[in-house]
């Protein structure tokens, strides 16, 4: 299968009440390619499982059609959609082998005693389960009851997407990061379709060609990791990645210059700003602000976080509160006033939480 | 068409599973007369007699009385009493611990035939025959192991650290027992005590070892029914109908928690 | 969960739950061993008998003996069959109760009825509806053809305690797994789904593993309670026809507080006591077994 189509898919619990019915999920329109790797990243309750379900049939969608490839599948059964689930705790059967569990799905659909054992080892070998093979399921630690799931995910030679959700929730911080690697090596290994849910953003950058953020239901911001950290659509985003995320200060935006309280930054660029738009913003993210002894920006540090790479510090500009970096250089501590810099092409502005563009000025 | 199936099979379990109960409000409603007379799916003539000879009969009415009340004193009895050594057994490890347990629960299976003999005896040489206390403090046997075992259940699903924290500040224990904890396992206790309710009210032998006039059970009103009036089925069935209602009631109030109760915490 | 700390002074907490079950259960047995050594010339005056009242009960053919045998016998194919029954019809049931909705919290009421009413009026319940000429299930059944009173046939009467027992007590069964069922998560489900596993195969590989502690719980428990059964075969069938369903507790009670015939009961009151105390200790050991098992 080269790609899965989101036709319009929207989704409404049954039960919620039709008057203002309150979408789980609003409607998306999206084309996921096979090959690539996707990461669902967004709060709790924003919706990327009610999505991944809906990918994998668990859940039958309200509106809007799935196509896999040009085939409606939208009321297709799990079972007959050849996609693999990975859930947030190991679900393994507990009476049997770890070879039994790679099996089971091979045995439920008829594949002779042979290939069976063929493909098992094929995915042993792949995810490291060799050694544990002819153990029981039930001893093993936790990441390696999530391979066992995987692996009977991938152990059907026509499966052709993969979906994650949540998948390194149980396991030992120590190890998350070696199953983490290992994903993405079976990822290029096997070159299949993976859509990885998360609300954990390291997870989602490092795993991820694209990321699609969520909120509430809906799709905020599709991209690369570098798309999403260097030009938010969305100030939820700008806010969610990076840690620290970006600053939001309150601003009158006229041509290139913004003002916020009695600080006027420069903005590089002009911007309209429709009539109707409530409540502008400026945005800036801490990695690129900077605080300096001297400048046009005067602040004064409220507390400085040594991080041991960097150091951050929490400033009040006017009545408001930013975070910037603190160059090792520059020698200013607590109470200190200091002068803020953030280069023009970092700044940015945003409408009613939307980003807009601005015009050579 | 999984679903159906379930349904279909639910349904026709209910149905069957209440086909004698049917009978016998169907029968409470009925003259002897018409009882013996024929088989009929609902009174011909229905009346109100067997339920109005209860209701103004003052040994019938006693009995009922006489029921709840050694009932609900064993059930608060039962869990006050079972709550702190819950606690204890679950929190912490002491000398015989295990065996004591054992030997707890080993009294949950104690067969009352064995017991009512020497009950008979103990009671009567402590003075307390015949009365509600007596069967009160008798169904404790087993009782009080159940709701042990029920509450110690539920509180090992507390975790220490919510004491540990109470000890740090500065809590005297049995103000953090009742005030702190209690509230937390308040599902639990409720599940003790339905469980207590329930085996106190439906146990017939003890309790009508330990009594004759002055205390007596609903259940030995019942039993000397048969051989002093005969045969009088409209005043049974009438008797036995209103025994459920109790039980329904309190089921109804626990509905929400009987599945995770029946676990006993430990699912 | 092992690392619980070593404190005797959780004894003073224990202290209430030992006293009253040292005089419900310590006391009263202590009364029973002593009968059960001594024999009585009537008027109070008691000698030494030694254990002559055990070698009478456990030979089988003496009166008393043989009677025990037989009750205990009948006891235990009692229990069996109605574990039988019970438990795959329990699990059965269990797994049709809805699982959303109002329907559950109905469902569940009408499923626990039977386990709230006093065991007096369950005999009388199936007293009357046993009958062929007051009661439903007694006028169909010869309706059709097969001979059927549990008055005057053995058959009859063992159908009928069988029936009414299993009507009794499915119902704790079902509860009870149906707990456990609630526990599985969704997900087990979903994956079985994926994979391809049939409505059998979920049951044998997901549900049933997950309830091998419940059901521990539920056949110690319908066990116990079927060993040691006496209100509703009393009222019921009364012990009869002949000595047909005497089980153990009814024998016992006749021999105790009909007869007083001390020191038979007594021996007998100890040895049926020993027995479920080692089936008790049994699946007491099974219980901590499978606890560990799972690293509790």
């Amino acid at each position: 299968m080269a790609s899965i189509t989101l036709d319009h898919i929207a989704h409404v619990y049954p039960g919620a009440a039709s008057a203002a019915p309150h979408y789980a999920l609003k409607p998306i329109d999206h084309v996921w390619r096979q090959g690539r790797a996707y990461a669902l990243l967004g709060p709790s309750g924003c919706g990327k499982t009610t999505l991944l379900n809906i990918i994998s049939g668990l859940v039958t969608p309200s509106e809007g059609r799935l196509l896999f490839d040009s085939q409606d599948v939208t009321n297709v059964s799990t079972e007959k959609r050849n996609i693999a689930q990975v859930f947030q705790f190991p679900v393994i059967y507990d009476t049997m082998t770890v070879a039994e569990n790679l099996a089971f799905p091979l045995k439920n659909r008829r594949m002779d005693r042979g290939s069976i054992d063929r493909r098992v080892g094929e995915i042993a070998d792949l995810l490291d389960l060799r050694p544990v093979l002819n153990r029981r399921a039930r001893g093993l630690t936790a990441d390696a009851k999530q391979k066992i799931s995987l692996g009977r995910g991938l152990v059907r030679a026509d499966v052709s997407a993969v979906l994650f959700d949540e998948p390194l929730t149980v396991i030992d911080p120590a190890l998350k990061w070696e199953l983490r690697s290992k994903l993405k090596a079976v990822h290029q290994a096997l070159d299949m379709l993976m859509i990885y849910v998360t609300h954990d953003q390291v997870e989602a950058l490092t795993f991820a060609d694209e990321v699609v953020v969520m909120k509430d239901g809906a799709v905020l911001q599709i991209g690369t990791p570098a798309d999403l950290f260097e030009r938010p659509a969305h100030s939820f985003v700008g806010y969610f990645i990076g840690s620290p995320g970006m600053n939001f200060l309150p601003a009158v935006v006229s041509g290139s210059r913004a003002a916020v309280d009695t600080a006027t930054f420069d903005l590089g660029m002009s911007y309209d700003i429709p009539a109707s738009g409530k409540r502008v913003e400026l945005g800036f993210r801490p990695d690129y602000a900077t605080v300096l002894p001297t400048g046009d920006l005067p602040v004064r540090i409220l507390k400085v976080e040594d991080l041991g790479r960097r150091r951050l510090a929490r400033v009040a500009l006017g009545a408001h509160e930013a975070v910037a970096t603190l160059p090792p250089e520059v020698d200013l501590a607590q109470g200190e006033p200091g002068w803020l810099h953030v280069p023009p092409e970092h700044l940015h502005v945003f409408v009613d939480e939307l980003r807009i563009e601005g015009r050579p000025a | 068409m999984r679903f159906q199936g379930r349904n279909i099979g639910i349904t026709v379990y209910l149905i069957i599973l209440f086909l004698p109960i049917y009978w016998l409000v169907n029968m409470s409603f009925k003259s002897n007369y018409e009882i013996t007379s024929r088989l009929s799916f609902w009174p011909h003539q229905f009346t109100l007699g067997n339920y109005a000879h209860i209701f103004f009969s003052p040994v019938w009415r006693g009995g009922f009385i006489h029921s709840l009340t050694y009932t609900c004193l064993n059930t608060v009895l039962s869990v006050t009493l079972a709550l702190p050594a819950a606690y204890a057994f679950s929190r912490y490890r002491f000398i015989g611990d295990k065996h004591l347990f054992f030997w707890l629960l080993s009294n949950l299976m104690a067969p009352s035939a064995v017991f009512a003999m020497p009950f008979f005896n103990l009671y009567y040489s402590v003075g307390l025959f015949d009365t509600v206390w007596a069967v009160a403090l008798a169904h404790c046997l087993f009782n009080v192991p159940l709701a042990v075992w029920i509450l110690e259940g539920f509180i090992s699903g507390i975790p220490r650290e919510i004491d540990e924290t109470a000890a740090l500040d500065g809590y005297p224990f049995p103000r953090f027992f009742v005030k702190i904890f209690l509230p937390l396992i308040a599902n639990g206790i409720g599940v003790a005590a339905f469980f207590c309710f329930m085996f106190s009210w439906v146990e017939q032998l003890l309790a009508s070892t330990l009594t004759t006039i002055n205390a007596k059970p609903i259940v030995s009103v019942m039993t000397q029914i048969y051989s002093a009036a005969g045969e009088d089925w409209g005043l049974l069935a009438a008797a036995g109908v209103l025994t459920m209602i109790p039980g329904a009631i309190v089921i109804w109030f626990v509905r929400n928690h009987i599945a995770k109760g029946f676990a006993l915490g430990r699912v | 969960m092992m690392d619980k700390p070593w404190s005797n002074r959780a004894w003073f907490l224990v202290i209430p739950v030992l006293l009253v079950v040292l005089f419900s259960s310590l006391l009263p047995m202590m009364t029973v061993v002593n009968y059960s050594v001594q024999d009585t010339m009537g008027q109070n005056s008691f000698f030494w008998n030694g254990v002559a009242w055990f070698q009478n009960l456990l030979d089988p053919t003496s009166d008393m003996g043989g009677r025990f045998a037989s009750a205990l016998v009948r006891n235990l194919i009692f229990s069996l069959v109605v574990l039988l029954i019970e438990l795959p019809l329990g699990i059965a049931v269990a797994i049709c109760i809805p699982r959303h909705g109002w329907k559950v919290g109905a469902t569940l009421v009408l499923i626990a009825l039977p386990l709230l009413i006093p065991w007096t009026v369950v005999g009388t319940i199936w007293e009357i509806f046993a009958r062929q000429d007051i009661g439903l299930f007694g006028a169909v059944v010869n309706g059709i053809g097969i001979h059927y009173n549990d008055t005057e046939d053995a058959t009859s009467a063992w159908a009928t305690i069988v029936v009414m027992d299993v009507w009794h007590w499915t119902g704790m069964i079902a509860l009870l797994s149906y707990a456990g069922l609630k526990a599985i998560p969704d997900a087990f489900y979903q994956a079985a789904r994926i994979d391809g596993a049939s409505r059998w195969s979920v049951f044998r590989n997901i549900e049933l593993p997950k309830l091998q502690k419940v059901l521990v719980i539920a056949i110690l428990l319908r066990f116990m309670e079927s060993f040691m059964i006496y209100t509703e075969p009393s009222v019921v069938t009364g012990g009869g026809p002949g000595e047909a369903t005497s089980f153990l507790s009814l024998d016992l009670v006749k021999i105790a507080l009909g007869q007083v015939d001390l020191g038979n009961a007594a021996a007998m009151s100890i040895v049926y006591y020993l027995i479920t105390l080692t089936i008790c200790w049994v699946f007491f050991t099974i219980m901590t077994q499978l606890d560990q098992r799972k690293g509790l």
